[in-house]
């Protein structure tokens, strides 16, 4: 039972960064209909942002006070990011055929890897421990540390923030409207390139924070980190059904759970093809994911 | 109009003319090639290695290299990837046209490279692969280090009389021959002399997520726990240790060794073993000279790959010097008697297996960049 709990813990914790990065899949998924590759991208230079903010400030400040500079920063340098892919990668390639955005989108992406591999060099980094790792719940059997707890927290505070904004909002509205009928809602007068992007700068923002989060986790920073994260996120996002948030949040919890428990009671080895494979099986039943909805092809 | 398309072809035909001179090796040079993780996960194994290879080529030219010739060195950074690997040692034998090789650290990357070595018969020393089927490849193959079976044996040993523990888990990383061949040989001997061991796990390199591994081996209340991984990892794994609460010694092997071990595992690390190839404590002059000499010119202290990797070179070299004509096969011969040559890690004679038999210090780690030596464990 322990044993159980502390698996779920943790695969909550994984979980959490998993669902905020399936987020900016989805939502770009939902407006434009492709896939955003470079998500994982923005994701890994959301960590060296942090990394490099958090080293300026650290000691000298609170370190609850450094915690959210560094994650405010991470937010608004992924912001930017998200904001030049698209007006530069995406934008000039609206009216061409889908299949050209898709291969932009991999090419945007490895130009970013290739780029943080110049810039930054391979070797991996250690993100700094901002805040002390202190275990709240101290037992040999099971521990739940503070960075656990801020993790879920900080990701089900997010994914309600989102939820409220895309569904209470004019904006949000105006994002729902774009992404039912983005030529129709143009003739509404909405101001859909600026939707898009504000779409893409808060999918990116999420990107940033949980690349903070998954920094005070695992403090390995490397210019590759946002491959295996990304395509993690990405079947979350699938899994959940793509282009629905509350798929995404929930696609990325159960499959950071899927990887704890198999890990534990399976085999590490195992460990990816078991969560594909649900994601397989999954989408053989409901081939929309989760919580997806199948949208009939307008004639 | 017509004039773009040789204009398109122009650069392409400046690469082919750049890579037919550039023909390596005058007659006034032996050239030898080495390759390595210069980049990547493990860059500071290629990193290191290079620079103690680099000394080890300098003092022999500055010692007149070898009738009339100067050795030269050509380095292709293989990024931590066995394909890459081997795509570097086929282009340093069949382009560079090289007497002979220096390389790997990772044993993965020593084993693919080292069969293509063996294939063109070219002899390549590896500076660091302790896993025994890298020289089983073939008479090619060498190696200036101990191997696995021994590195294995040496910390189940420690664990046992030194530690006097009973009860061991193994988290070993599955994509590596090297952690694999160290957790087999370390479970095998900490059992024949009397332990147990309670649960053997495994992880991927390139994983950062350990909880689930470790709250299992949790579970099954070890008092030591060999983990026998590169430092990247290690560092990790130490730290998701400390915060689950599991508070037992962890060891190692010589994959631990880097500055980056410290700098990932924090506190966490902090009080834990590993075997290595050499100590920094060692007070014999040639470490101490060699220590010196490295600190001047890199300003820090060498780990063990870069003193493997002067070693390595030491030993080629002095092949070279007593090979009976300048071909790789002669060479090869020359190597394969090599015999008593003062290495820094020790004095490399190689045997019938064309294996180093040296003995294994086993340090502690005791803070940053800092490591105590704890004990000598002979072959």
């Amino acid at each position: 039972m322990q044993a159980f709990l502390q698996n779920l813990i943790n695969g909550l914790a994984l979980g959490g960064v998993y669902a905020l990065v399936a987020l900016g899949y989805t939502m770009v998924y939902g407006i434009l209909s492709f896939i955003n590759f470079a998500h994982s991208e923005i994701f890994m230079f959301g960590a060296f942002a942090g990394l490099f903010v958090a080293l300026q400030l650290m000691g000298a400040h609170d370190p609850m006070l450094v915690l959210m500079i560094v994650m405010l920063a991470a937010m608004a340098a992924c912001m930017l990011l998200g904001a030049i892919v698209e007006r530069f990668a995406y934008r000039p390639l609206r009216s061409a055929p889908r299949l050209n955005v898709l291969i932009t989108a991999v090419g945007v992406s490895l130009l970013l890897q290739n780029l943080a591999q110049y810039q930054f060099g391979s070797t991996p980094r250690t993100f700094p421990s901002i805040i002390q790792t202190i275990p709240l719940l101290g037992g040999s059997d099971l521990v739940v540390t503070n960075i656990q707890v801020l993790v879920i927290l900080v990701s089900a505070a997010l994914v309600a923030g989102l939820t409220y904004l895309v569904n209470r909002t004019k904006i949000g509205t105006a994002m729902r409207a774009v992404s039912y009928d983005i030529d129709v809602a143009s003739l509404m007068g909405i101001p859909t390139d600026r939707i898009i992007v504000f779409t893409f700068m808060i999918g990116s923002a999420l990107a940033g924070c949980a690349a903070v989060l998954y920094g005070l986790s695992y403090p390995k920073i490397e210019p590759m980190m946002g491959v295996n994260i990304g395509m993690k996120a990405f079947v979350a996002a699938v899994f959940g059904g793509i282009g629905s948030l509350t798929g995404a949040a929930v696609g990325g919890l159960l499959l950071g759970l899927a990887e704890s428990f198999t890990v534990y009671y399976i085999s590490s080895t195992f460990r990816d093809a078991i969560a594909f494979a649900v994601l397989i099986t999954v989408l053989l039943v409901r081939p929309s994911g989760l919580f997806g909805v199948i949208r009939k092809e307008k004639v | 109009m017509r004039l773009f398309p040789m204009f398109r072809l122009f650069p392409i035909l400046l690469l082919i003319l750049a890579s037919c001179t550039k023909k390596a090796g005058n007659e006034n040079e032996i050239v030898l090639g080495e390759y390595g993780s210069m980049t990547g996960q493990e860059s500071s194994f290629g990193t290191s290695t290079h620079r103690g290879i680099e000394m080890a080529i300098e003092e022999a030219n500055a010692g007149g290299g070898h009738a009339g010739k100067k050795f030269r060195i050509i380095t292709y950074d293989n990024q931590g990837k066995s394909d890459e690997a081997v795509t570097a040692i086929t282009k340093l034998i069949t382009r560079d046209h090289v007497l002979m090789v220096i390389g790997e650290v990772a044993s993965s990357r020593s084993i693919a490279a080292g069969a293509i070595a063996q294939q063109y018969k070219v002899p390549m020393i590896s500076p660091a692969s302790t896993n025994p089927k890298v020289t089983q490849l073939g008479d090619y193959v060498f190696r200036v280090c101990f191997i696995d079976p021994f590195q294995g044996r040496v910390m189940a040993k420690f664990a046992r009389e030194n530690l006097k523990k009973q009860k061991a888990a193994v988290l070993r990383d599955i994509r590596s021959d090297y952690s694999v061949g160290l957790a087999d040989f370390f479970s095998k001997e900490f059992k024949a002399m009397g332990g147990e061991i309670v649960a053997d796990v495994a992880y991927s390199t390139g994983d950062v997520d350990f909880k689930s591994q470790l709250t299992n081996i949790r579970s099954k209340k070890p008092d030591v726990i060999f983990v026998p991984g590169y430092y990247t990892e290690v560092g990790l794994i130490a730290r998701q240790a400390k915060e689950l609460n599991l508070n037992v010694p962890l060891l190692g092997g010589d994959g631990w060794d880097s500055d980056k071990l410290t700098e990932i595992g924090g506190d966490a690390i902090v009080g834990h073993y590993f075997s290595n190839h050499y100590s920094q404590e060692d007070q014999t002059p040639r470490v101490q000279d060699f220590i010196k000499k490295y600190r001047a010119r890199h300003g820090e202290a060498p780990d063990s790959m870069a003193v493997l990797g002067y070693d390595a070179a030491l030993v080629a070299v002095d092949a070279v010097r007593r090979a009976k004509e300048l071909t790789p096969s002669a060479v090869r011969d020359a190597l394969a008697e090599t015999k008593g040559i003062p290495g820094v890690t020790g004095v490399i004679t190689l045997n019938a297996q064309r294996d180093a038999v040296k003995p294994a210090v086993v340090m502690q780690v005791k803070g940053p960049k800092t490591y105590g030596y704890v004990t000598t464990i002979n072959p």
